[in-house]
């Protein structure tokens, strides 16, 4: 029970972060029919920025520690958007004509770039969050003393990705969103700048990533330059669990790979614990290809 | 127009450039750039048998460093295990390799593009995990297999740079002469069909599935074959040297090169694995230009994407001379 209710926890709050991610993928593909590889590198930057503002300004220090997390988390979705916008405007946008494999090597290209330039400015060391950043309580749940912090990450992610659905659903300008990925000749017809949906969906998906990014560094400590490959690669499965393109898909795909992780990291092994994420990425594609749940873009794989 | 002598001219200076480079070894070039030569050829052959199914079946396939080290492995096992000689484990690490890629292409092969991309991916980092986690206890996890022998043919047994020079760009000719071949087989005259338009090709009744089955399974052989090669020249092999990364690069020498043609796969070996070399003495010099090397390359394949996505030798189109009763 001990183990079951802190690997419960834990898969949760993983989850919620693989979700978060896996919902950047899941947006651009939704409308560009591209798998940004470079996704998880702009989770590495929100990581670092939020470093930077966070301990090395030590904001914390000058207006108090709430206000400086809602502060950090608004500076780092912020840089994250605008630097995930640079990239389509730089890298994207030129090969909106050309073919796929153009637009999956250039994505590559941002990919190795992006991870080489983190390394340049933060160093190849890999930095650590100091431990003593936010008040550490701990809250008993079934007798079992769990971080709060856990409880935390798991909850913010829930609601931004309410957040963002209701958004996707209910807004006018998430309609335009929704119109775009269905179809985009129809879109345009329509009256909708799908350049500019485009362009938003790319400043949305970052944001969330950075996000992530920021949740890893609080959560965890550590973080390198190059998590983002790793990280990328679950959030990326997540997508796919819950069907590519489709938003409640990427949420329910992160938080059962986060649990199947954990629970297959405490009973299973923890040295396959990404294999076997791997494996189950491999399964749903052969048995399922198009996820757990429908997917929004019809399209054969 | 071009003049018919032109071509052949090209042909012969092709020939030239080829005699030379074999004889660099007798140039006195020194063992570090001969080193450099033997990596470039291995990534060679590695990209080679990559263009098979990337260029001609325009198949999306980023794991190609999975069957690197399934022959790699291989060898490496019978050799210091088994006890059987390098060269009686090439065709079992090729065959290895082979068998490994029908296991696992098999339930994926019908898979879109950049589906496929990502479980190639996924095949690659679960082989690494599984080689550190020293399955079947044969692997040796993270540190690997060391003590394997060095190959000997007729009797001579293969040990300096400029020996391993011949074996490995032999080798490479001799890849280059059969796949030269194949591509213009009905077998790759099919893949290209299925590349450019696959329900087109199931219409004319080509078996798209087998086929791509099958273009898997010979570049995973060859794949094998290199692995042994590399097993050799090593000595020592561990999980580290076929990681995800190694597929990205493989992917990018046929991207870059010209994915389709043997000519320029070559090329960007040469330009991937050797250029950074040549440039080392600057690098050195300005060791924050050293490590923003990455840094370039990535940049390089967007801009490479956005003003030339075909590589930069691209695969002409395949010629045939009408029948002298039609052109009449």
């Amino acid at each position: 029970m001990e183990v079951f209710i802190q690997q419960l926890t834990n898969g949760l709050a993983v989850g919620g972060i693989y979700a978060l991610i896996a919902l950047g993928y899941t947006m651009v593909y939704g409308v560009l029919k591209l798998i940004n590889f470079a996704h998880g590198d702009l989770f590495t930057l929100g990581a670092y920025l939020g470093f930077t503002i966070l301990v090395s300004f030590g904001l914390g220090g000058r207006i108090g520690v709430g206000p400086a997390v809602a502060l950090g988390v608004m500076l780092v979705m912020g840089l994250s958007a605008l630097a995930g916008h640079i990239m389509e405007r730089a890298a994207y946008r030129p090969l909106r004509k050309s073919g796929r494999l153009s637009a999956v090597v250039s994505a590559l290209g941002v990919s190795i770039f992006l991870q080489n330039a983190i390394m340049l400015v933060w160093g190849a060391k890999g930095l650590a969050y100091p431990a003593d950043l936010l008040p550490r309580f701990v809250i008993p749940i079934a007798g079992q003393p769990v971080p709060l912090l856990r409880l935390v990450v798991f909850l913010t992610s829930i609601l931004v990705m309410v957040g963002l659905y209701a958004f996707i659903n209910r807004s006018r300008v998430g309609m335009a969103i929704r119109a775009s990925a269905i179809d985009q000749g129809a879109a345009k017809l329509m009256g909708i700048d799908v350049r500019q949906v485009i362009a938003l969906v790319f400043m949305i998906g970052p944001a969330l990533g950075g996000l992530a990014g920021l949740m890893v560094g609080v959560s965890y400590g550590q973080i390198t330059f190059f998590m983002g490959q790793l990280y990328g690669l679950k959030a990326f499965t997540a997508a796919i669990i819950g069907g590519i393109g489709n938003i409640p898909g990427a949420m329910i795909g992160g938080l059962l790979l986060g649990l199947v992780e954990a629970f297959g990291a405490a009973y299973v092994s923890v040295a396959w614990k990404d294999a076997i994420t791997f494996f189950v990425l491999i399964l749903i594609l052969v048995v399922r290809p198009t996820g757990l749940l429908p997917e929004r873009v019809a399209e054969k794989l | 127009m071009k003049k018919p002598g032109a071509g052949r001219m090209v042909q012969g200076l092709q020939i030239v450039g080829a005699v030379l480079f074999f004889g660099i070894p007798l140039f006195g070039v020194g063992p570090y750039w001969l080193g450099v030569l033997n990596q470039v050829g291995l990534y060679a052959v590695l990209a080679l048998s990559l263009n098979i199914i990337l260029g001609h079946a325009g198949m999306f396939h980023m794991g190609h460093a999975a069957f690197f080290a399934v022959g790699a492995y291989s060898t490496a096992i019978l050799n210091t295990v088994c006890g059987w000689s390098i060269l009686g484990a090439l065709p079992a690490a090729g065959l290895a390799a082979g068998l490994f890629a029908l296991l696992v292409a098999a339930p994926i092969i019908h898979l879109r593009g950049d589906y496929l991309l990502m479980v190639t991916i996924g095949i690659v980092e679960i082989v690494r995990i599984a080689l550190v986690n020293d399955i079947f206890g044969l692997t040796g996890g993270a540190n690997g297999i060391v003590g394997i022998a060095r190959p000997v043919i007729f009797g001579l047994r293969i040990t300096r740079p400029h020996q391993f020079f011949y074996l490995i760009w032999a080798f490479v000719a001799l890849t280059m002469l059969l796949f030269h071949w194949l591509e213009n087989s009905r077998f790759g005259r099919a893949l290209n069909f299925i590349r450019e338009d696959p329900v087109a090709a199931e219409g004319v009744g080509v078996n798209s599935s087998r086929y791509k089955l099958m273009a898997f399974c010979i570049g995973a052989v060859w794949a094998g074959f290199t692995g042994a090669l590399y097993a050799s020249q090593m000595r020592t092999i561990s999980p580290g040297s076929f990681n995800f990364w190694e597929s990205v690069v493989l992917f990018m020498i046929v991207i870059l090169g010209g994915s389709g043609n043997q000519k320029g796969v070559l090329l960007g070996a040469f330009l991937v694995m050797g250029l950074p070399e040549l440039f080392r003495g600057l690098l050195d010099r300005f060791p924050g230009l050293q490590d923003a090397r990455l840094l370039f390359f990535g940049a390089a394949l967007v801009l490479m994407m956005i003003f030339r996505p075909q590589g930069l030798l691209p695969p002409k189109g395949r010629r045939y001379r009408l029948p002298p009763e039609v052109a009449r």
